[in-house]
Protein backbone atom coordinates (compact mmCIF):
# COMPACT_ATOMS: atom_id res chain seq x y z
CA UNK A 1 0.00 0.00 0.00
CA UNK A 2 1.40 3.46 -1.00
CA UNK A 3 2.79 5.47 1.77
CA UNK A 4 0.24 8.30 3.52
CA UNK A 5 0.74 11.69 2.80
CA UNK A 6 1.12 12.55 6.51
CA UNK A 7 4.95 10.86 6.62
CA UNK A 8 4.30 10.72 10.27
CA UNK A 9 0.50 8.74 10.32
CA UNK A 10 2.60 5.78 8.21
CA UNK A 11 5.29 5.20 10.27
CA UNK A 12 3.00 5.72 13.55
CA UNK A 13 1.13 2.50 11.74
CA UNK A 14 3.88 0.70 11.18
CA UNK A 15 5.56 1.38 14.80
CA UNK A 16 2.23 0.18 16.39
CA UNK A 17 2.43 -2.99 13.41
CA UNK A 18 6.14 -3.75 14.60
CA UNK A 19 5.22 -3.51 18.16
CA UNK A 20 2.41 -6.32 17.95
CA UNK A 21 5.27 -8.24 15.42
CA UNK A 22 7.30 -7.79 18.24
CA UNK A 23 4.77 -8.98 21.37
CA UNK A 24 3.80 -11.78 19.12
CA UNK A 25 7.64 -12.89 18.96
CA UNK A 26 7.82 -12.71 22.95
CA UNK A 27 4.45 -15.21 23.20
CA UNK A 28 5.65 -17.14 20.72
CA UNK A 29 8.90 -17.41 23.18
CA UNK A 30 7.15 -18.12 26.26
CA UNK A 31 5.44 -20.78 24.46
CA UNK A 32 8.20 -22.83 23.50
CA UNK A 33 9.68 -22.35 26.67
CA UNK A 34 7.43 -23.25 28.51
CA UNK A 35 6.58 -26.68 26.86
CA UNK A 36 10.29 -26.88 26.58
CA UNK A 37 10.84 -26.52 30.64
CA UNK A 38 7.67 -28.54 31.36
CA UNK A 39 9.68 -31.86 29.13
CA UNK A 40 13.03 -31.43 30.60
CA UNK A 41 11.62 -30.38 33.75
CA UNK A 42 13.82 -26.68 33.85
CA UNK A 43 13.00 -24.75 36.78
CA UNK A 44 15.07 -22.07 35.44
CA UNK A 45 13.53 -22.21 32.21
CA UNK A 46 10.06 -22.46 33.89
CA UNK A 47 11.00 -19.11 35.84
CA UNK A 48 12.19 -17.10 32.93
CA UNK A 49 8.86 -17.70 31.28
CA UNK A 50 7.31 -16.12 34.18
CA UNK A 51 9.32 -12.83 34.11
CA UNK A 52 9.02 -12.52 30.58
CA UNK A 53 4.83 -11.89 31.15
CA UNK A 54 5.25 -8.13 32.01
CA UNK A 55 7.16 -7.63 29.56
CA UNK A 56 4.59 -8.72 27.37
CA UNK A 57 2.26 -6.40 29.22
CA UNK A 58 4.24 -3.35 29.14
CA UNK A 59 3.62 -3.46 25.08
CA UNK A 60 0.65 -4.29 25.40
CA UNK A 61 -0.39 -1.33 27.52
CA UNK A 62 1.83 1.02 25.40
CA UNK A 63 0.29 -0.45 22.35
CA UNK A 64 -3.14 0.67 23.78
CA UNK A 65 -1.52 4.07 23.93
CA UNK A 66 -0.71 4.35 20.67
CA UNK A 67 -4.54 3.63 19.05
CA UNK A 68 -5.66 6.06 21.44
CA UNK A 69 -3.35 8.44 20.40
CA UNK A 70 -3.73 7.27 16.98
CA UNK A 71 -7.77 7.32 16.96
CA UNK A 72 -7.92 10.86 18.24
CA UNK A 73 -5.14 12.71 16.04
CA UNK A 74 -5.41 10.83 12.88
CA UNK A 75 -9.01 9.80 12.54
CA UNK A 76 -8.49 6.84 10.84
CA UNK A 77 -10.09 5.82 7.82
CA UNK A 78 -10.54 2.54 5.64
CA UNK A 79 -7.47 0.09 6.03
CA UNK A 80 -5.85 1.98 8.71
CA UNK A 81 -8.75 1.57 11.06
CA UNK A 82 -9.71 -2.19 10.21
CA UNK A 83 -5.65 -2.04 11.27
CA UNK A 84 -5.31 0.03 14.47
CA UNK A 85 -8.66 -1.86 15.80
CA UNK A 86 -7.25 -5.03 15.03
CA UNK A 87 -3.89 -4.38 16.60
CA UNK A 88 -5.97 -3.32 19.43
CA UNK A 89 -7.72 -7.08 19.91
CA UNK A 90 -4.46 -8.80 18.37
CA UNK A 91 -2.51 -6.77 21.19
CA UNK A 92 -5.29 -8.42 24.03
CA UNK A 93 -5.14 -11.12 22.68
CA UNK A 94 -1.26 -12.31 22.38
CA UNK A 95 -1.31 -10.49 26.23
CA UNK A 96 -4.10 -13.18 27.22
CA UNK A 97 -1.62 -16.08 25.12
CA UNK A 98 1.27 -14.70 27.25
CA UNK A 99 -0.61 -15.41 30.59
CA UNK A 100 -1.68 -18.75 29.56
CA UNK A 101 1.90 -19.72 28.57
CA UNK A 102 2.96 -18.19 32.12
CA UNK A 103 0.42 -20.39 33.84
CA UNK A 104 1.98 -23.48 32.16
CA UNK A 105 5.18 -22.11 33.20
CA UNK A 106 4.14 -21.95 37.04
CA UNK A 107 2.33 -25.33 37.24
CA UNK A 108 5.42 -26.82 35.96
CA UNK A 109 7.52 -25.41 38.89
CA UNK A 110 4.77 -26.89 41.60
CA UNK A 111 5.00 -30.65 39.70
CA UNK A 112 5.85 -33.27 41.75
CA UNK A 113 7.92 -36.39 41.61
CA UNK A 114 4.93 -38.85 40.24
CA UNK A 115 4.74 -37.14 37.14
CA UNK A 116 6.14 -39.39 34.83
CA UNK A 117 7.95 -38.75 31.37
CA UNK A 118 5.10 -40.23 29.41
CA UNK A 119 2.33 -37.18 31.06
CA UNK A 120 5.32 -34.28 30.00
CA UNK A 121 5.19 -35.65 26.79
CA UNK A 122 1.56 -36.01 26.18
CA UNK A 123 1.55 -32.14 27.39
CA UNK A 124 4.62 -31.12 24.77
CA UNK A 125 2.64 -32.86 21.63
CA UNK A 126 -0.44 -31.11 22.42
CA UNK A 127 2.10 -27.73 22.31
CA UNK A 128 3.59 -28.28 18.98
CA UNK A 129 0.87 -27.63 17.14
CA UNK A 130 -0.22 -25.17 19.18
CA UNK A 131 2.92 -23.23 18.78
CA UNK A 132 2.19 -23.89 14.77
CA UNK A 133 -0.91 -21.94 14.73
CA UNK A 134 0.89 -19.42 16.72
CA UNK A 135 3.42 -18.97 13.94
CA UNK A 136 0.89 -19.37 11.56
CA UNK A 137 -1.36 -16.60 12.23
CA UNK A 138 1.69 -14.04 13.29
CA UNK A 139 2.49 -15.24 9.74
CA UNK A 140 -0.25 -14.22 8.46
CA UNK A 141 -0.23 -11.09 10.13
CA UNK A 142 3.32 -10.12 9.03
CA UNK A 143 1.91 -10.74 5.19
CA UNK A 144 -1.13 -9.56 5.62
CA UNK A 145 -2.76 -12.57 4.34
CA UNK A 146 -6.37 -13.47 4.53
CA UNK A 147 -5.81 -16.81 3.22
CA UNK A 148 -3.53 -17.62 5.63
CA UNK A 149 -5.41 -16.17 8.00
CA UNK A 150 -8.22 -18.86 7.25
CA UNK A 151 -6.06 -21.28 7.19
CA UNK A 152 -5.27 -20.94 10.95
CA UNK A 153 -9.10 -20.27 11.69
CA UNK A 154 -9.78 -23.47 10.01
CA UNK A 155 -7.08 -25.53 11.46
CA UNK A 156 -8.72 -24.96 15.14
CA UNK A 157 -10.58 -28.41 15.21
CA UNK A 158 -6.61 -30.18 15.52
CA UNK A 159 -6.07 -28.55 18.39
CA UNK A 160 -9.40 -29.58 19.73
CA UNK A 161 -8.94 -33.19 18.69
CA UNK A 162 -5.44 -33.44 20.52
CA UNK A 163 -7.21 -31.77 23.40
CA UNK A 164 -9.39 -34.37 24.01
CA UNK A 165 -6.99 -37.21 23.16
CA UNK A 166 -4.30 -35.49 25.99
CA UNK A 167 -7.15 -35.60 28.43
CA UNK A 168 -8.01 -39.08 27.99
CA UNK A 169 -4.41 -39.95 27.79
CA UNK A 170 -3.79 -37.95 31.33
CA UNK A 171 -7.15 -39.73 32.32
CA UNK A 172 -5.43 -43.50 32.38
CA UNK A 173 -2.08 -42.22 33.65
CA UNK A 174 -4.35 -40.86 36.64
CA UNK A 175 -6.58 -44.10 37.15
CA UNK A 176 -2.90 -45.93 36.77
CA UNK A 177 -1.53 -44.56 40.16
CA UNK A 178 -3.45 -41.97 41.82
CA UNK A 179 -0.25 -40.48 44.00
CA UNK A 180 -0.04 -38.81 40.37
CA UNK A 181 -3.70 -36.86 40.51
CA UNK A 182 -2.24 -33.45 41.84
CA UNK A 183 0.42 -33.34 39.40
CA UNK A 184 -1.94 -34.65 36.82
CA UNK A 185 -4.76 -31.96 37.88
CA UNK A 186 -1.85 -29.40 37.02
CA UNK A 187 -1.31 -30.88 33.48
CA UNK A 188 -5.11 -30.87 32.78
CA UNK A 189 -5.19 -27.36 33.42
CA UNK A 190 -1.76 -27.13 31.31
CA UNK A 191 -3.88 -29.04 28.50
CA UNK A 192 -6.34 -26.82 28.85
CA UNK A 193 -4.32 -23.69 28.21
CA UNK A 194 -3.27 -24.97 25.42
CA UNK A 195 -6.51 -25.64 24.36
CA UNK A 196 -7.62 -22.05 24.81
CA UNK A 197 -4.10 -20.85 23.71
CA UNK A 198 -5.31 -22.16 20.10
CA UNK A 199 -8.83 -20.77 20.20
CA UNK A 200 -6.92 -17.07 21.03
CA UNK A 201 -5.26 -17.75 17.29
CA UNK A 202 -7.94 -18.41 15.98
CA UNK A 203 -9.29 -15.18 17.66
CA UNK A 204 -6.41 -13.28 15.81
CA UNK A 205 -6.88 -14.77 12.50
CA UNK A 206 -10.38 -13.27 12.62
CA UNK A 207 -9.06 -9.91 13.34
CA UNK A 208 -6.14 -10.41 10.77
CA UNK A 209 -8.99 -11.18 8.59
CA UNK A 210 -11.17 -8.31 8.98
CA UNK A 211 -8.29 -6.23 8.76
CA UNK A 212 -7.14 -7.23 5.36
CA UNK A 213 -10.78 -7.91 4.30
CA UNK A 214 -13.21 -5.82 5.54
CA UNK A 215 -15.44 -8.62 6.47
CA UNK A 216 -15.88 -10.76 9.02
CA UNK A 217 -14.89 -14.85 9.45
CA UNK A 218 -18.41 -16.11 10.39
CA UNK A 219 -18.33 -18.40 13.06
CA UNK A 220 -21.19 -20.26 11.51
CA UNK A 221 -18.60 -21.50 8.66
CA UNK A 222 -16.08 -23.75 10.79
CA UNK A 223 -17.21 -26.65 11.01
CA UNK A 224 -16.55 -27.23 15.12
CA UNK A 225 -16.56 -30.00 16.93
CA UNK A 226 -18.21 -30.18 20.62
CA UNK A 227 -14.83 -30.11 23.14
CA UNK A 228 -15.03 -31.19 26.76
CA UNK B 1 -32.17 20.65 21.61
CA UNK B 2 -36.28 21.08 21.47
CA UNK B 3 -35.94 24.73 20.27
CA UNK B 4 -36.13 24.24 16.90
CA UNK B 5 -39.35 22.24 16.37
CA UNK B 6 -42.25 23.74 16.41
CA UNK B 7 -45.82 21.79 17.15
CA UNK B 8 -46.15 19.19 15.27
CA UNK B 9 -49.66 20.06 14.20
CA UNK B 10 -47.54 22.77 12.22
CA UNK B 11 -45.00 21.23 11.21
CA UNK B 12 -46.87 19.07 9.47
CA UNK B 13 -49.51 20.81 7.69
CA UNK B 14 -46.87 22.08 4.74
CA UNK B 15 -44.81 18.69 4.28
CA UNK B 16 -43.02 18.77 1.37
CA UNK B 17 -43.04 15.06 0.94
CA UNK B 18 -45.54 13.18 -0.95
CA UNK B 19 -44.40 11.74 -3.81
CA UNK B 20 -41.38 9.56 -2.93
CA UNK B 21 -42.63 9.07 1.16
CA UNK B 22 -41.40 5.37 0.07
CA UNK B 23 -37.57 6.52 0.49
CA UNK B 24 -37.36 5.47 -3.19
CA UNK B 25 -35.12 8.29 -5.50
CA UNK B 26 -35.92 11.44 -5.59
CA UNK B 27 -33.42 12.79 -8.67
CA UNK B 28 -32.14 10.28 -10.81
CA UNK B 29 -28.73 11.01 -13.20
CA UNK B 30 -28.17 9.30 -16.03
CA UNK B 31 -25.42 9.52 -18.17
CA UNK B 32 -24.21 13.18 -17.04
CA UNK B 33 -21.88 14.96 -18.97
CA UNK B 34 -20.66 18.58 -18.22
CA UNK B 35 -17.95 20.02 -20.22
CA UNK B 36 -16.72 23.85 -20.34
CA UNK B 37 -16.30 24.61 -23.28
CA UNK B 38 -14.53 21.71 -24.94
CA UNK B 39 -12.91 20.93 -21.47
CA UNK B 40 -15.10 18.03 -20.54
CA UNK B 41 -15.42 18.20 -16.42
CA UNK B 42 -18.07 15.18 -15.87
CA UNK B 43 -17.57 12.10 -17.36
CA UNK B 44 -20.65 9.84 -17.82
CA UNK B 45 -21.95 9.83 -14.38
CA UNK B 46 -25.23 7.90 -13.26
CA UNK B 47 -26.37 8.14 -9.66
CA UNK B 48 -29.73 8.44 -8.11
CA UNK B 49 -30.44 10.24 -4.78
CA UNK B 50 -32.56 8.93 -2.23
CA UNK B 51 -35.59 11.31 -0.40
CA UNK B 52 -35.07 11.43 3.02
CA UNK B 53 -31.62 10.62 3.01
CA UNK B 54 -28.03 12.85 3.05
CA UNK B 55 -25.90 11.99 0.17
CA UNK B 56 -22.53 13.08 0.65
CA UNK B 57 -19.95 13.94 -2.59
CA UNK B 58 -16.41 13.66 -1.83
CA UNK B 59 -12.88 13.80 -4.04
CA UNK B 60 -10.11 16.04 -3.96
CA UNK B 61 -10.66 19.68 -5.86
CA UNK B 62 -10.80 19.72 -9.35
CA UNK B 63 -12.73 16.13 -9.09
CA UNK B 64 -16.24 17.77 -10.68
CA UNK B 65 -18.00 17.47 -7.48
CA UNK B 66 -19.45 21.24 -7.04
CA UNK B 67 -20.33 20.92 -10.75
CA UNK B 68 -22.10 17.98 -10.51
CA UNK B 69 -23.99 19.45 -7.60
CA UNK B 70 -24.81 22.22 -9.19
CA UNK B 71 -26.22 20.43 -12.11
CA UNK B 72 -28.89 19.23 -9.80
CA UNK B 73 -31.27 22.50 -9.48
CA UNK B 74 -29.35 24.16 -12.93
CA UNK B 75 -27.27 26.53 -11.44
CA UNK B 76 -24.55 25.54 -14.31
CA UNK B 77 -27.09 27.55 -16.91
CA UNK B 78 -25.22 30.57 -15.24
CA UNK B 79 -21.80 29.76 -16.26
CA UNK B 80 -21.16 30.94 -19.86
CA UNK B 81 -19.80 28.36 -22.52
CA UNK B 82 -20.82 25.39 -19.81
CA UNK B 83 -22.91 22.59 -21.34
CA UNK B 84 -24.49 19.49 -19.03
CA UNK B 85 -25.70 16.60 -21.43
CA UNK B 86 -27.41 13.36 -19.89
CA UNK B 87 -30.65 13.35 -18.32
CA UNK B 88 -32.01 14.38 -14.74
CA UNK B 89 -35.50 12.92 -13.61
CA UNK B 90 -36.63 14.77 -10.64
CA UNK B 91 -40.05 12.57 -9.87
CA UNK B 92 -39.80 11.16 -13.56
CA UNK B 93 -39.40 15.02 -14.96
CA UNK B 94 -36.46 16.20 -16.96
CA UNK B 95 -35.15 19.15 -15.09
CA UNK B 96 -33.39 20.14 -18.38
CA UNK B 97 -36.55 20.64 -20.60
CA UNK B 98 -37.14 23.74 -22.37
CA UNK B 99 -40.30 24.00 -20.24
CA UNK B 100 -39.04 24.14 -17.25
CA UNK B 101 -38.40 26.83 -15.49
CA UNK B 102 -35.28 27.02 -13.54
CA UNK B 103 -36.16 29.54 -11.19
CA UNK B 104 -39.15 27.60 -10.05
CA UNK B 105 -36.87 24.07 -10.11
CA UNK B 106 -34.64 25.92 -7.46
CA UNK B 107 -37.70 26.50 -5.33
CA UNK B 108 -37.89 22.84 -5.76
CA UNK B 109 -34.09 22.18 -5.00
CA UNK B 110 -32.86 24.88 -2.73
CA UNK B 111 -28.77 25.63 -2.49
CA UNK B 112 -26.85 26.76 0.26
CA UNK B 113 -23.27 27.62 -0.70
CA UNK B 114 -20.19 27.84 1.57
CA UNK B 115 -20.01 31.15 2.67
CA UNK B 116 -23.32 32.28 4.02
CA UNK B 117 -24.80 34.68 1.60
CA UNK B 118 -27.92 36.36 3.29
CA UNK B 119 -29.57 39.06 1.56
CA UNK B 120 -28.57 42.73 2.68
CA UNK B 121 -32.46 43.07 4.30
CA UNK B 122 -33.45 42.08 7.50
CA UNK B 123 -33.80 38.41 8.72
CA UNK B 124 -37.38 38.63 8.64
CA UNK B 125 -37.55 39.66 5.03
CA UNK B 126 -34.28 37.22 4.01
CA UNK B 127 -36.82 34.17 4.76
CA UNK B 128 -39.99 35.60 3.56
CA UNK B 129 -38.79 37.00 0.28
CA UNK B 130 -38.77 33.09 -1.77
CA UNK B 131 -42.57 32.74 -0.24
CA UNK B 132 -43.67 36.46 -1.36
CA UNK B 133 -42.08 36.15 -5.27
CA UNK B 134 -43.64 32.17 -5.10
CA UNK B 135 -46.85 33.74 -3.82
CA UNK B 136 -46.82 31.23 -1.34
CA UNK B 137 -48.23 33.18 1.76
CA UNK B 138 -51.65 34.11 2.00
CA UNK B 139 -51.28 37.64 3.63
CA UNK B 140 -49.13 38.49 6.74
CA UNK B 141 -50.56 36.04 9.40
CA UNK B 142 -49.54 33.82 7.00
CA UNK B 143 -45.91 34.80 5.94
CA UNK B 144 -45.67 35.21 9.70
CA UNK B 145 -46.21 31.65 10.04
CA UNK B 146 -44.08 31.06 7.18
CA UNK B 147 -41.22 32.57 8.67
CA UNK B 148 -41.29 31.08 12.21
CA UNK B 149 -41.65 27.77 10.77
CA UNK B 150 -38.50 27.77 8.30
CA UNK B 151 -36.58 29.71 11.45
CA UNK B 152 -37.89 26.92 13.78
CA UNK B 153 -36.79 24.26 11.44
CA UNK B 154 -33.40 25.34 10.71
CA UNK B 155 -33.05 25.88 14.97
CA UNK B 156 -32.65 29.50 14.20
CA UNK B 157 -35.92 30.66 15.71
CA UNK B 158 -35.13 31.30 19.67
CA UNK B 159 -31.62 32.69 18.87
CA UNK B 160 -33.47 35.59 16.85
CA UNK B 161 -37.34 35.63 17.23
CA UNK B 162 -36.77 38.95 19.00
CA UNK B 163 -34.66 40.81 16.17
CA UNK B 164 -36.80 39.48 13.03
CA UNK B 165 -36.05 43.30 11.58
CA UNK B 166 -32.36 43.35 12.18
CA UNK B 167 -30.14 42.91 9.45
CA UNK B 168 -29.06 39.15 8.64
CA UNK B 169 -25.64 39.78 8.12
CA UNK B 170 -25.92 40.96 11.41
CA UNK B 171 -26.14 37.57 12.90
CA UNK B 172 -22.43 35.49 13.53
CA UNK B 173 -21.56 33.15 10.70
CA UNK B 174 -22.75 29.90 11.69
CA UNK B 175 -26.16 31.57 12.19
CA UNK B 176 -26.15 33.56 8.98
CA UNK B 177 -25.49 29.66 7.76
CA UNK B 178 -28.67 28.70 9.29
CA UNK B 179 -30.69 31.65 8.52
CA UNK B 180 -29.31 30.80 4.91
CA UNK B 181 -30.61 27.08 5.40
CA UNK B 182 -34.23 28.41 6.88
CA UNK B 183 -34.33 30.53 3.55
CA UNK B 184 -34.01 27.44 1.47
CA UNK B 185 -36.61 25.65 3.62
CA UNK B 186 -39.23 28.30 3.65
CA UNK B 187 -40.29 28.18 -0.22
CA UNK B 188 -40.87 23.70 0.78
CA UNK B 189 -38.72 22.64 -1.39
CA UNK B 190 -38.29 19.03 -2.31
CA UNK B 191 -34.31 18.71 -2.56
CA UNK B 192 -31.54 20.68 -0.49
CA UNK B 193 -28.06 20.97 -1.88
CA UNK B 194 -25.42 22.18 0.29
CA UNK B 195 -21.70 22.88 -0.96
CA UNK B 196 -19.33 22.93 1.69
CA UNK B 197 -21.85 24.59 4.16
CA UNK B 198 -19.42 24.37 6.66
CA UNK B 199 -16.32 25.12 5.57
CA UNK B 200 -16.51 28.61 6.86
CA UNK B 201 -17.64 27.94 10.42
CA UNK B 202 -16.14 27.05 13.91
CA UNK B 203 -16.45 23.94 15.22
CA UNK B 204 -19.63 24.17 17.40
CA UNK B 205 -21.69 26.22 14.27
CA UNK B 206 -20.57 23.10 12.20
CA UNK B 207 -21.95 20.83 14.76
CA UNK B 208 -25.26 22.94 14.64
CA UNK B 209 -25.34 22.76 11.04
CA UNK B 210 -24.38 19.07 11.17
CA UNK B 211 -27.40 18.19 14.04
CA UNK B 212 -29.63 20.06 11.52
CA UNK B 213 -28.92 18.14 8.72
CA UNK B 214 -29.60 14.95 10.42
CA UNK B 215 -32.67 16.34 11.50
CA UNK B 216 -34.03 18.08 8.27
CA UNK B 217 -32.80 14.53 6.65
CA UNK B 218 -36.45 13.20 7.55
CA UNK B 219 -38.25 15.43 5.36
CA UNK B 220 -35.45 16.26 2.42
CA UNK B 221 -33.32 14.87 -0.34
CA UNK B 222 -30.20 16.39 1.05
CA UNK B 223 -27.13 16.35 -1.08
CA UNK B 224 -23.85 18.04 0.71
CA UNK B 225 -20.50 18.34 -1.19
CA UNK B 226 -17.50 18.54 1.46
CA UNK B 227 -13.91 18.33 2.04
CA UNK B 228 -14.53 16.87 5.09
CA UNK B 229 -14.40 13.28 4.93
CA UNK B 230 -15.08 13.08 8.68
CA UNK B 231 -18.23 15.47 7.98
CA UNK B 232 -19.18 12.99 5.15
CA UNK B 233 -19.17 10.27 7.47
CA UNK B 234 -20.51 11.92 10.54
CA UNK B 235 -23.89 13.32 8.21
CA UNK B 236 -24.38 11.21 5.27
CA UNK B 237 -26.08 7.89 4.97
CA UNK B 238 -24.79 7.30 0.81
CA UNK B 239 -20.99 8.88 -0.16
CA UNK B 240 -20.06 9.02 -3.60
CA UNK B 241 -16.45 9.85 -4.15
CA UNK B 242 -15.21 11.59 -7.62
CA UNK B 243 -12.06 11.67 -8.70
CA UNK B 244 -10.96 13.51 -12.02
CA UNK B 245 -14.69 14.08 -13.21
CA UNK B 246 -15.43 10.44 -12.52
CA UNK B 247 -18.08 8.93 -10.08
CA UNK B 248 -15.42 6.14 -8.51
CA UNK B 249 -17.42 5.05 -6.17
CA UNK B 250 -21.03 5.24 -4.77
CA UNK B 251 -22.07 3.14 -1.28
CA UNK B 252 -23.09 3.27 2.18
CA UNK B 253 -21.35 5.46 3.90
CA UNK B 254 -20.45 2.84 6.69
CA UNK B 255 -18.62 0.58 4.11
CA UNK B 256 -17.12 3.42 1.82
CA UNK B 257 -15.35 4.48 5.14
CA UNK B 258 -14.51 1.22 6.60
CA UNK B 259 -14.07 -1.14 3.39
CA UNK B 260 -14.33 1.22 0.15
CA UNK B 261 -14.05 -1.05 -2.87
CA UNK B 262 -11.76 1.18 -5.08
CA UNK B 263 -7.81 1.58 -4.42
CA UNK B 264 -8.83 5.30 -5.23
CA UNK B 265 -11.22 5.80 -2.77
CA UNK B 266 -9.02 3.75 -0.22
CA UNK B 267 -5.98 6.24 -1.48
CA UNK B 268 -8.27 9.06 -0.74
CA UNK B 269 -9.86 8.39 2.34
CA UNK B 270 -6.75 7.52 4.21
CA UNK B 271 -4.69 10.12 3.42
CA UNK B 272 -2.42 8.38 0.65
CA UNK B 273 -0.54 9.22 -2.49
CA UNK B 274 -3.26 8.47 -5.08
Amino acid sequence: MSEHIVSAYSEELERLSSDIMKMGGMVETMITDASLALVSNDLELAKKVVARDPLVDAIESDAERQIVSLIARRQPMGHDLRMILSAMKISSELERIGDLSKNIAKRTQRLDDHVNAEMRNAIMRMAQPVSRQLNNVLNAYAAGSADKAKAVWESDDDIDNHYNSVFREMLTYLVEDPRRITAGAHMLFMAKNLERIGDHCTNIAEFVYYQVVGDYLSELERPKQEQL
Amino acid sequence: MDTNQGTPAMMDDTLPLSRTADGGPRIDCRNIEVFYGEARAIHEVSMSFPDRAVTALIGPSGCGKSTFLRCLNRMNDTIENCRVEGQILMDGENINDPDVDPVLLRSRVGMVFQKPNPFPKSIFDNIAYGPRIHGLANGREDLDAIVEKSLRRAGLWEEVKDRLAAPGTSLSGGQQQRLCIARAIAVQPEVILMDEPCSALDPIATARIEELIDELRNRYCIVIVTHSMQQAARVSQRTAFFHLGNLIELGDTNQIFTNPREKRTEDYITGRFG
